[in-house]
């Protein structure tokens, strides 16, 4: 029975000692700094964010985590920084961290010598990076591109409409993809190069998360502030997956949060004389919830140990995120179901949880999007 | 370079040594593992339903057991082979590679054989463990009855001491090998006034073959046969068949399961299921047709297939983030407790989804030419609630969960 020698079943997991410091620090930090009444005040806060705690991630050396020491970075890899990202899904603490980590990453695969040195290091102490990917069009492929660039003299001019660019509002930095000279670019536009009213803000499903729609159109950038073009390529593709990865870790620690969350209901919750949990028809149900919830951390786990291996590393991913989505949208779904009529109100936690299992399928894939890809990639 | 191992048993394995015996081990089944055989040969071994099958295999595990290939690591004065336990994890290596057949005699080697070397007396040992090992003696388990299927702790066999003997009367149900076996580990009541059912337990190594007792064969599902209810009518069996003391029942059948999924599981070596390969069914779509193309070619099997793929890795990464203590400190028990719900029922549907990717050859049946692979699809498929049933039903492994995991009120 062994299994060792099966291919379909060669899949590698393991855990750094640095990996388990870093699960060990973020598990207490963010239960300490993300209590639920927290998560709910920041709701209806216009920024979205405790800047406070944003500085301390910062100091923590997080934002450095994967980039390397040259640009003030920790040189540790993704496989780091997952264990953060599954403590922040888990306490939903909403902080620009995977916006900023996916930005850096984009840079540091896809950058020029120049804009890396320039713009690495200011991300490692706390400057808001994100990227600027979705169009109207809501084709998760990334290279399917409509927004433009073009050459302008000494400058380049973008136009069209970039939607949910999270964290745009607090963002120095925003990495657009366009279309240049026939070919896909990346484009980075500072702060200072975004006119008054070329943001708004939208009303996303995910009331935790800010997101905005980029008007490009009068936006000019610097003839250097293009990705060199032969990177841009790989570089999407990176960011496809290592957006995969980190979205599959929130969306692990969420459906660990809601499974505990609706356990102690169906522990306290009395129905005809009965505590509700004794019930096998809620019972069954939640067990099968916490069993996909923990296979899809095995193969989140597994992502992350082979993140940077060729091939290995982008089947593990993208199995990784179709189980965390399906993992974290049926715990939720049932969570609701299960708390009864306060599962119907807004006061019930079950649908903040569900809001941002749909947020998490809505971006870089959905299940079926990954194992239409897995298919090619396996057979 | 020569670096040394550590294993199970706490012996060290030079590597040098171990190079070679898996050399060995490798030939030796190259060589001897039976091919073309005229027996329907059972894939596990709850599915012995056949004279013919029954003795080709007892032949076959005393064949590999007097090469050395079976209980390699276990104590050589009671007829083992004194090896570290790497030595026989090479050769069950070398034994599944070669896709030999089963080893017949399951609960001797997986449970019996373990419990007499824990916690048998000498005499004990001498007198089953080379026996065990060699097939003379085959073993099966007593413990599920008609009436309590999933609820052993509420055994009605009554076992009453006379004298030198203790009277059984009662039935057991589910007894694998019931019509071979020499002998059965019991789970049997001595006291039926004890302060809780558990205490009221004891267990026996008892003999088989003897006045009182009858088996009767099950016809399965699959139309086969492999397992017996086993009828106790006054059967005396000899009071030193008791093991440890009268009430300790409960927890010496309580060890016992373990053995079936812990550490110890398979130290005899051997293996005593075979497991549908997900690969295969990757063959079958690129051979079955839909619509005049390839199966493998249409978007929903392409999807189906990736998800089982998906899920048989899961199974196997949870085992070994099983063994990373930071990655299971929230529930210790969580991931060991699910294992048999999730294969279980990964392989019941893994065989469901194989039948369906056949067309119309879908509707045969074991030894139709027609039928594809024999019929090995379907019969898997029908076999596996063997699985699903049996040891716990899912059902009961969800309470369990939901019980020892999540800590939710009893049902």
């Amino acid at each position: 029975m062994s299994d060792a020698d099966n291919p379909s079943t060669r899949a590698s997991i393991g855990f750094s000692e640095e990996q388990a410091q870093l699960l060990d620090i973020a598990t207490n930090f963010c239960r300490d700094k993300s209590p639920i009444a927290s998560v709910r005040n920041l709701i209806d806060d216009e920024l979205g964010f405790n800047p406070a705690i944003w500085k301390e991630i910062a100091e923590l050396g997080w934002l450095g985590i994967a980039l390397p020491e040259e640009y003030g970075g920790i040189g540790l890899g993704l496989a780091e920084v997952v264990p953060i990202a599954e403590q922040m899904g888990r306490t939903m603490l909403a902080t620009p961290f995977v916006s900023s980590t996916l930005a850096g990453q984009a840079l540091l695969v896809g950058g020029s010598e120049e804009q890396k040195s320039y713009w690495l290091p200011k991300i490692v102490e706390g400057a808001v990076a994100t990227l600027a990917t979705c169009e109207e069009h809501a084709d998760w492929n990334l290279e399917n591109i409509t927004a433009t660039a073009t050459l302008n003299g000494d400058a380049i001019a973008l136009a069209g409409t970039k939607y949910l660019v999270v964290d745009a509002a607090s963002a120095d930095v925003i990495l657009a993809t366009v279309y240049y000279d026939g070919r896909s670019a990346i484009a980075i536009i500072q702060r200072k190069d975004i006119p008054e009213g070329a943001l708004r803000r939208e009303k996303i499903i995910d009331e935790t998360r800010r997101s905005y729609a980029l008007s490009l159109d009068g936006i000019n950038v610097s003839a250097d502030a293009l990705f060199p073009a032969d990177t841009v390529t790989a570089c999407l593709k990176y960011v496809e997956l290592t957006g995969s990865l980190l979205l599959a870790a929130e969306s692990c620690g969420g459906a660990h949060s809601v499974i505990e969350y609706t356990v102690d209901y169906l522990k306290t919750r009395k129905q005809f004389g009965k505590i509700i949990g004794s019930y096998q028809a809620l019972k069954h149900p939640i067990v099968d919830a916490h069993v996909a919830y923990e296979k899809a951390r095995s193969h989140l786990y597994s992502a992350a140990y082979t993140f940077d291996q060729q091939g290995e590393g982008e089947m593990a991913t993208r199995m990784a995120k179709a189980e965390a989505n399906e993992a974290f949208t049926f715990a939720a779904d049932r969570a609701i179901q299960f708390h009864g009529g306060f599962g119907f109100t807004y006061d019930c936690d079950a649908q903040l949880y569900r809001r941002r299992a749909i947020w998490g399928e809505a971006l870089f894939g959905s299940a079926s999007y990954h194992r239409n890809k897995l298919a090619d990639l396996m057979f | 370079m020569t670096t040394t191992q550590t294993s199970d048993n706490g012996k060290s394995a030079d590597t040098k040594d171990l190079e070679a015996f898996r050399e060995q081990a490798t030939a030796w089944f190259a060589e001897n593992t039976p091919r073309d055989v005229d027996v329907l040969l059972p894939l596990t071994f709850m599915e012995v339903g056949t004279d013919a099958q029954f003795h080709f295999l007892r032949d076959w595990q005393n064949k590999v057991y007097e090469a050395g290939y079976l209980g390699a690591a276990w104590p050589k004065e009671f007829g083992g082979g004194g090896l570290p336990q790497a030595f026989q994890d090479l050769a069950t290596k070398a034994m599944v590679a070669s896709k030999a057949p089963i080893m017949l005699n399951a609960i001797g080697l997986n449970w019996t054989g373990p419990l007499l070397l824990d916690r048998g007396s000498d005499e004990e040992k001498h007198k089953y463990i080379s026996r065990i090992l060699s097939a003379e003696d085959i073993w099966c388990q007593g413990f599920s009855e008609p009436d309590h299927g999933s609820d052993l702790g509420n055994a009605q066999t009554k076992a009453v001491r006379d004298g030198d003997h203790y009277i059984v009367n009662g039935s057991k149900i589910w007894t694998t090998q019931g019509n071979y076996a020499d002998y059965m580990i019991l789970l049997a009541r001595t006291n039926p006034e004890a302060e809780s059912k558990y205490k009221g337990l004891s267990f026996f190594l008892s003999p088989m073959k003897g006045d009182g007792i009858k088996t009767v064969p099950i016809r399965k599902l699959t139309g086969e046969y492999g397992f017996t209810q086993t009828f106790f009518d006054d059967a005396r069996i000899p009071a030193n068949c008791l093991m440890g003391n009268e009430g300790e029942g409960w927890l010496i059948a309580m060890q016992t399961l373990e053995y079936e999924r812990g550490a110890r599981s398979g130290q005899a070596g051997g293996y005593v299921m075979t497991l549908a390969d997900p690969e295969e069914i990757l063959d079958l779509a690129r051979n079955a047709k839909v619509n005049g193309k390839p199966a493998i070619e249409d978007p929903i099997i392409r999807e189906e297939l990736v998800a089982l793929m998906t899920e048989a890795r899961a199974l196997s990464l949870n085992s070994r983030r099983d063994k990373i203590q930071p990655l299971v400190q929230d529930s210790p028990a969580s991931l060991s407790l699910s294992s048999k719900l999730n294969s279980t029922d990964f392989y019941q549907r893994l065989n469901a989804f194989a039948i369906s990717l056949q067309g119309t050859r879908g509707a045969y049946y074991m030894e139709d030419p027609q039928a594809h692979d024999n019929g090995l699809w379907q019969r898997g498929y029908l076999n596996s609630f063997s699985a699903t049933i049996g040891g716990g039903t899912s059902q009961i492994q969800r309470n369990i969960i939901g019980e020892h995991v999540l800590g939710l009120p009893k049902s």
